[in-house]
């Protein structure tokens, strides 16, 4: 009820519209704010069409009631007022496409670029690729949101923004402009932030592009925008976007950070150690199918509880995982110690008793 | 009622019913065919079977009714607008195949291979090569999505061959329907007959020679699974030879109604309707003997 | 030649019999408007579930899995077992009787058009019970989705589609022989009534567009079952492709459930403005010329798929210009109510309220038309608003209109106005609640088809929500009204709307089973005519 009340206050209230976001985004690159700008065009060209045609209207059923005696004309014709009435429009319309081609010709373009990211939709997060960099990452919904989707209405305040929260978020410089080139690796997804005017199709086989510059220091937020699958609604895309020299830091951290990892897959890791690793993994990225209980949802994604293949050859479960099949992704993606930690964590968690996978041999499976 | 404008309006009829636990029945025994159901094929035997009945019913209704001479030229009128409009819906269900395939080669290939703006895409798939026939032989990485091995052909259907033969009787049999027709308009019982069985013998032949046809490119490893070559090839070829099959069956029963003398010089719908049929399937030919065999 | 079995004709059979068997257009019509209006009930059910779920962030009612089933299913359902169907059951009972025939030009076949829809439906509806579920992947059912990574359901689907394509194009060649061939001798093309007009053109719009459908989906059956790769780039095919030959259908088919729409309403805007409509030719070259620019715009719905920049630029070109046709409908409308003698019986009120709201719609239209402008509406409630504003103010409007204005004729008695008045401002300010805000939803940023959003569009999902369920529970007094006509209403008169004009008012206050068994002089025609 106080929902309620809040709504209808809010209906009447046009000052809080604004707040509560009612309107396209102007955003931060030149790109969205030309669409804002066009949007914003034909919105009030459509508006003042409307007060002409609706007032007409809306006088004539005022005017023109028989409870007011009125008396019906006869005249059904007038080839001049339709010819106006058709000229007018295309005039009109001719108007709104010139300004559109020309945002749609800068917006298509993206020789200019300085940089390139490839993004990879898969079911159902984004995998992010700095070619140059050499840095690779797979940036899932974050765990408080998705542990608060089936929670309390408190745990979705807490959450931190809810469903619009990942764990590992794409880094980019500002002022630069950038070419993303995005793809899939199973369905079709799409790659939406509105703060860049950025929404392209991911199709899985081809490489589609787009460009933007973004002029602000700040966090974006956007979503998945083409329904992929069950969890279409919880892959959302966290941009982080940095000074120059900050994005250059972050660089270097992240390389170094890969040689650890480069590091740490020769050495022979502990069950323990690769269990609670594998956790995190397991549920970051596989939960969403197998389930966090591994009882997976059959029959379309199968259980890793007294799974042949968790329980079974080692070298199978390697397979399955880095190769995938059907519906099921591919996982080379993941470095080889979380594979090697997911696959221990599938075949000894869920009452499950499979052997220990160590990072080398996931790495001699490659 | 006056004569001049009797409206002619029929009886209520079981046929349809019939026909739609006809064609339900046989389907959802096709899909549960498809997904390794036991009585999946029976069903769908049986859903064929009734389907077939209630054509036989049904259009043997039509038959006496218009022997019987209940029908009026109003009648006559409505079952040719009838028939040329299913027979465009057809053209219209050809073309959505057609479209694949001028996609296929016109843009999806290419731009597999990087033209325009996906010149980004090769990244994808390293050592593709470009090119129409190419398709099926050069895709690294030979299992489709879906899980299913990709079959490379050896060698391509030679167009010249078999299929320029299959060209020929195909166009062959329009000129012998065509004959046929004059001789129903001018009333020679015979040379209708003889030119009826010599279409249908042309018919028949094409048949043959289109499953000897298939029988070769199958074992060149052409195959439904070779790429997206292969499902053009095939689903073109394959509903035009369902069509040709349709259209053979129908001048035999034609042929049946002309011995039981049927049709007479300027009432023969039925006749015409079979032959605008077969007069389609033959364009429809001649569309994929330049679009898939020979371009 | 004379007619046969006169005798025969006069009254119907007993029965169940009398529905399963019969070949009269009256009975058929009723069939399939009690199919529609049952779908209707199933697919706004869906959608009362959707709401349900949308009310609050969160998930409290079902799994994604579950949501995105519910969305499939009420798209589909409401295109193709409510919109079309009531559409070609208004046809079936209308136009007979506005071109002064008999009946259909193709009884049988009549008959047969509408018993493949329950078994299709039934197939359709069935998908839940499957295991994996009904189809999850919207009623555009974009590959891979609905091919390598769709539950075995997927195959019934196909098939259902199949059947309601045969269906829609015995149906579309029914009217077309019907339009052509059955009017009466006196009556020529420019003197038919514009429901007539607009639903011979809807009919080419069927048969072009619905075999296209057919092969789409059959497409998608070997993908799935025989390993072809038409959807799989693996195997040099393109997922955009099955999104060209789905929308070449399917913008088609968009319009397939409005042109109709737009001869209701200029049945009924004369009517009650006891003027004749006003630019009666225009509107037929109208109607034609929006049925051949919406085979020509289908990748409007395409703009994010990477299409090359001069084909983007072709389709907003041509997607614009549909506004030049449409706009001139309007305003004849406008024109025609301009200077009439009004009054504002329930079919007016929703004649009226469907110019106004569908011609929203259409401006959100056009807005999703400029093609850079789309990539921020493209996918977003937005375009969910769009076409509820066109599909439901637009067309489910001109249904419940036609309902009230032509229900004396079908049972020769009166509804009550009161009740229908009640209801109509109850259905119109609850849609407008239910839809409107949805706009505001879209465009600040929240995708269509997912089951949970984050926390700043809780409060427009919650109002929507609530006029969703206002909305809903308007069609349990619009059932009640429709019974209680047919039960208790008041006798009513031939012509019971005073500027009424049409053949059909003509015959007896409830048409009889077997009209028109001679054709209408030309007198009569002229009289009736709209072109006058
Ligand atoms: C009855 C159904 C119907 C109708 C009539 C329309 C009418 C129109 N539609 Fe709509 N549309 C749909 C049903 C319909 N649509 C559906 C179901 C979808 C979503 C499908 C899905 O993805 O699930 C969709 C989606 C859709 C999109 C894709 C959006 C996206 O997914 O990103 C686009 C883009 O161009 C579009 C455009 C238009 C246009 C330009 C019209 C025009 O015809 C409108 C013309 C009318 C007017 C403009 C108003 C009256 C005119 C005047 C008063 C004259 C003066 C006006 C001017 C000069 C501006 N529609
Ligand atoms: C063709 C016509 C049509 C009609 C009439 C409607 C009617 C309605 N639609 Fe529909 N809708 C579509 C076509 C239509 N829709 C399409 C094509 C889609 C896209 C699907 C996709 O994304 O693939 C869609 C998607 C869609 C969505 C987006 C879902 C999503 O993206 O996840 C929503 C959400 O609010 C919605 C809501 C409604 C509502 C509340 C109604 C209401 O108007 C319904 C009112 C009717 C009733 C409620 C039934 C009658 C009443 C009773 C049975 C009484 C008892 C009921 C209760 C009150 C519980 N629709
Ligand atoms: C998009 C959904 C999805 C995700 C995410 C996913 N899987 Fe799977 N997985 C599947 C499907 C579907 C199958 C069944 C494949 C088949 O047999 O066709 C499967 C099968 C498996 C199997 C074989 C099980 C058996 O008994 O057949 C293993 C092992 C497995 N997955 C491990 C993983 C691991 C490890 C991860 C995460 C790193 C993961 N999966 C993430 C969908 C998924
Ligand atoms: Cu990924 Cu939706
Ligand atoms: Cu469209």
């Amino acid at each position: 009820m106080k929902k309620l009340v809040v709504a209808f206050g809010l209906l009447l209230n046009f000052n809080a519209f604004a707040e509560y976001g009612v309107n396209m985004t102007e955003g931060v690159t030149s790109v969205s704010r030309d669409i804002y700008g066009l949007h914003m065009m034909v919105f009030w060209v459509s508006v003042a069409i409307a007060i002409v045609v609706f007032g007409a209207m809306f006088y004539s059923l005022y005017a023109h009631r028989q409870s007011k005696g009125a008396v019906a004309a006869n005249f059904h014709e007038s080839t001049k007022a339709e010819l106006v009435w058709t000229v007018v429009p295309i005039i009109i319309l001719i108007g709104m496409a010139v300004p559109a081609s020309k945002v749609l010709i800068d917006l298509e373009d993206t020789t200019k670029a300085e940089m390139s990211i490839k993004i990879t939709g898969h079911q159902w997060k984004w995998q992010y690729d700095y070619p140059k960099e050499g840095i690779s990452f797979i940036s899932n919904l974050s765990q408080d949101s998705r542990d608060a989707v089936n929670g309390t209405d408190a745990g979705r305040e807490n959450a931190d923004n809810y469903l619009l929260n990942v764990d590992k978020r794409l880094v980019l410089p500002v002022d630069t402009s950038i070419r993303f080139l995005i793809t899939s690796n199973d369905v079709i997804h799409n790659w939406w932030v509105r703060d860049f005017g950025v929404k392209q199709d991911a199709n899985p086989g081809f490489i589609n592009d787009a460009w933007a510059k973004i002029d602000k220091i700040g966090t974006y937020r956007g979503q998945c925008a083409e329904l992929c699958g069950k969890d279409h609604g919880f892959m959302p895309i966290v941009v982080d976007v940095v000074s120059k020299a900050d994005y250059k830091k972050w660089v270097v951290k992240q390389q170094a950070a890969k040689a650890a990892v480069v590091a740490s897959a020769t050495k022979t890791w502990s069950k323990a150690d690769l269990m609670a690793k594998g956790e995190t993994v397991y549920n970051a990225n596989c939960a969403a199918c197998h389930q966090k209980t591994g009882l997976g949802l059959p029959p379309v994604f199968p259980a890793m509880k007294g799974s042949k293949i968790a329980n079974g050859p080692v070298a199978d479960h390697i397979n399955i995982v880095l190769h995938g099949k059907g519906a099921m992704p591919v996982f080379k993606i993941l470095n080889d110690v979380d594979l090697a930690a997911v696959m221990t964590y599938e075949r000894n968690a869920f009452g499950n008793t499979g052997s220990v996978v160590q990072p080398s041999d996931v790495k001699s499976a490659r | 009622m006056s004569k001049e404008q009797a409206y002619y309006v029929p009886h209520g009829t079981y046929w349809p019913i019939i026909g739609s636990i006809g064609i339900a029945t046989l389907f959802v025994g096709f899909a549960n065919q498809m997904h390794g159901v036991e009585w999946g094929g029976s069903v769908m035997a049986l859903g064929f079977a009734i389907t077939v009945f209630m054509m036989f019913g049904w259009l043997g209704q039509v038959v006496n009714e218009s022997v019987s001479g209940i029908y009026n030229s109003q009648v006559d009128r409505s079952f040719r607008w009838g028939m040329s409009w299913f027979i465009f819906s057809e053209v219209m269900f050809f073309a959505a195949f057609f479209g694949a395939l001028f996609y296929a080669r016109q843009l999806s290939v290419p731009w597999l291979g990087g033209a325009d703006n996906n010149i980004y895409t090769p990244e994808l798939w390293n050592g593709f090569k470009t090119g129409w026939d190419a398709i099926a032989f050069t895709t690294p990485g030979a299992t489709l999505q879906s899980g299913v091995e990709m079959s490379v052909p050896t060698q391509l259907v030679n167009t010249w061959g078999l299929p320029a033969l299959n060209t020929l009787l195909l166009l062959l049999s329009g000129v012998t329907l065509t004959f046929a027709h004059h001789a129903l308009r001018a009333g020679h019982r015979h040379q209708i007959i003889g030119w009826l069985v010599a279409t249908i013998a042309l018919g028949s032949a094409f048949l043959g020679f289109q499953i000897m046809e298939y029988g070769h490119a199958y074992h060149d490893g052409l195959k439904l699974t070779s790429g997206i070559y292969g499902s053009t090839f095939y689903m073109l070829t394959g509903f035009h030879g369902f069509h040709v099959t349709v259209g053979v069956i129908m001048l035999t029963v034609i042929l049946y109604r002309i011995q039981k003398g049927h049709f007479t010089a300027d009432n023969h719908f039925g006749f015409e309707g079979v032959a605008w049929y077969w007069h389609f399937v033959d364009v429809v030919w001649l569309g994929l003997f330049i679009f898939v065999y020979w371009l | 030649m004379t007619t046969t079995h006169d005798e025969h004709h006069h009254g119907p059979e007993k029965g169940l019999m009398r529905w399963i068997k019969t070949t009269n257009h009256k009975d058929i019509g009723s069939l399939y408007m009690w199919f529609a209006f049952t779908m209707l009930l199933i697919g706004g059910a869906f959608a009362m579930g959707i709401r349900a779920e949308l009310l609050q962030p969160g998930l409290q009612l079902m799994e994604p899995q579950f949501f995105n089933q519910l969305t499939t299913m009420h798209g589909l359902i409401m295109v193709f077992g409510a919109i079309m169907p009531a559409f070609v059951g208004l046809g079936n009972w209308l136009i007979p009787m506005m071109v002064g025939a008999p009946d259909m030009a193709l009884p049988r076949m009549n008959n047969w058009s509408f018993w493949i829809l329950p078994f299709a439906g039934g197939i359709l509806l069935s998908t839940f019970f499957m295991e994996g579920g009904a189809p999850a992947f919207g009623w555009t059912f974009y590959a891979p989705l609905s091919t390598t990574f769709a539950p075995d359901s997927t195959d019934f689907f196909i098939f259902a589609v199949h059947l309601l394509g045969f269906s829609s194009i015995m149906g579309a060649i029914n009217i077309i022989a019907t339009v052509l061939n059955m009017r009466a001798p006196e009556m020529k093309l420019m003197d038919m009534p514009l429901f007539v007009w607009t639903w011979l053109i809807t009919s080419f719009l069927l048969i072009g567009a619905m075999p296209v459908l057919a092969g789409a989906v059959t497409m998608m059956l070997t993908d799935r079952n025989f390993g072809t790769a038409f959807f799989d780039a693996t195997g040099g095919g393109d997922p955009v492709m099955f999104q060209h030959i789905f929308w070449f259908f399917g913008h088609p088919e968009v319009y397939i459930m409005i042109l109709p729409a737009f001869g209701v309403v200029s049945h009924i805007i004369p009517t009650f403005a006891r003027k004749p409509l006003f630019g009666y030719s225009s509107m037929v070259y109208a109607t034609a010329s929006i049925a051949f620019l919406s085979y020509i715009v289908w990748a409007h719905h395409m703009f994010l798929t990477g299409m090359p920049v001069a084909g983007e630029l072709y389709f907003m070109y041509a997607t614009m210009l549909i506004a030049v046709p449409t706009g001139v409908k309007v305003f004849n409308w406008v024109s025609t109510m301009w200077r009439g003698s009004m009054t504002f019986e329930a079919p007016m009120l929703w004649a009226i309220s469907f110019v106004f709201l569908f011609t929203i719609g259409g401006f959100s239209g056009l807005m999703l038309g400029i093609a850079p402008a789309d990539i921020q509406y493209h996918d977003t409630y937005f375009v969910v608003a769009h076409f509820h504003y066109v599909l439901v103010t637009g067309a489910l409007w001109s249904i419940i209109a036609a309902t009230f204005y032509w229900l004396p004729k079908w049972t020769g008695k009166m509804y009550n106005e009161k009740l229908a008045k009640v209801h109509f401002w109850w259905a119109v300010i609850s849609v407008n609640v239910l839809f409107f805000p949805q706009h505001f939803l879209g465009l600040a940023g929240m995708p269509r088809r997912i089951p949970d959003y984050s926390l700043q569009f809780a409060d427009f999902n919650f109002i929507s929500s609530i006029g969703g369920f206002a909305f809903g529970a308007s069609f349990i007094l619009l059932t009640y009204i429709v019974i209680d006509c047919i039960r208790n209403g008041k006798p009513a008169s031939a012509r019971p709307w005073e500027g009424a004009k049409g053949l059909e008012w003509t015959l007896e206050p409830k048409a009889q089973y077997h009209s028109f068994n001679t054709p209408p002089s030309r007198k009569l025609i002229e009289a009736e005519s709209q072109n006058s």
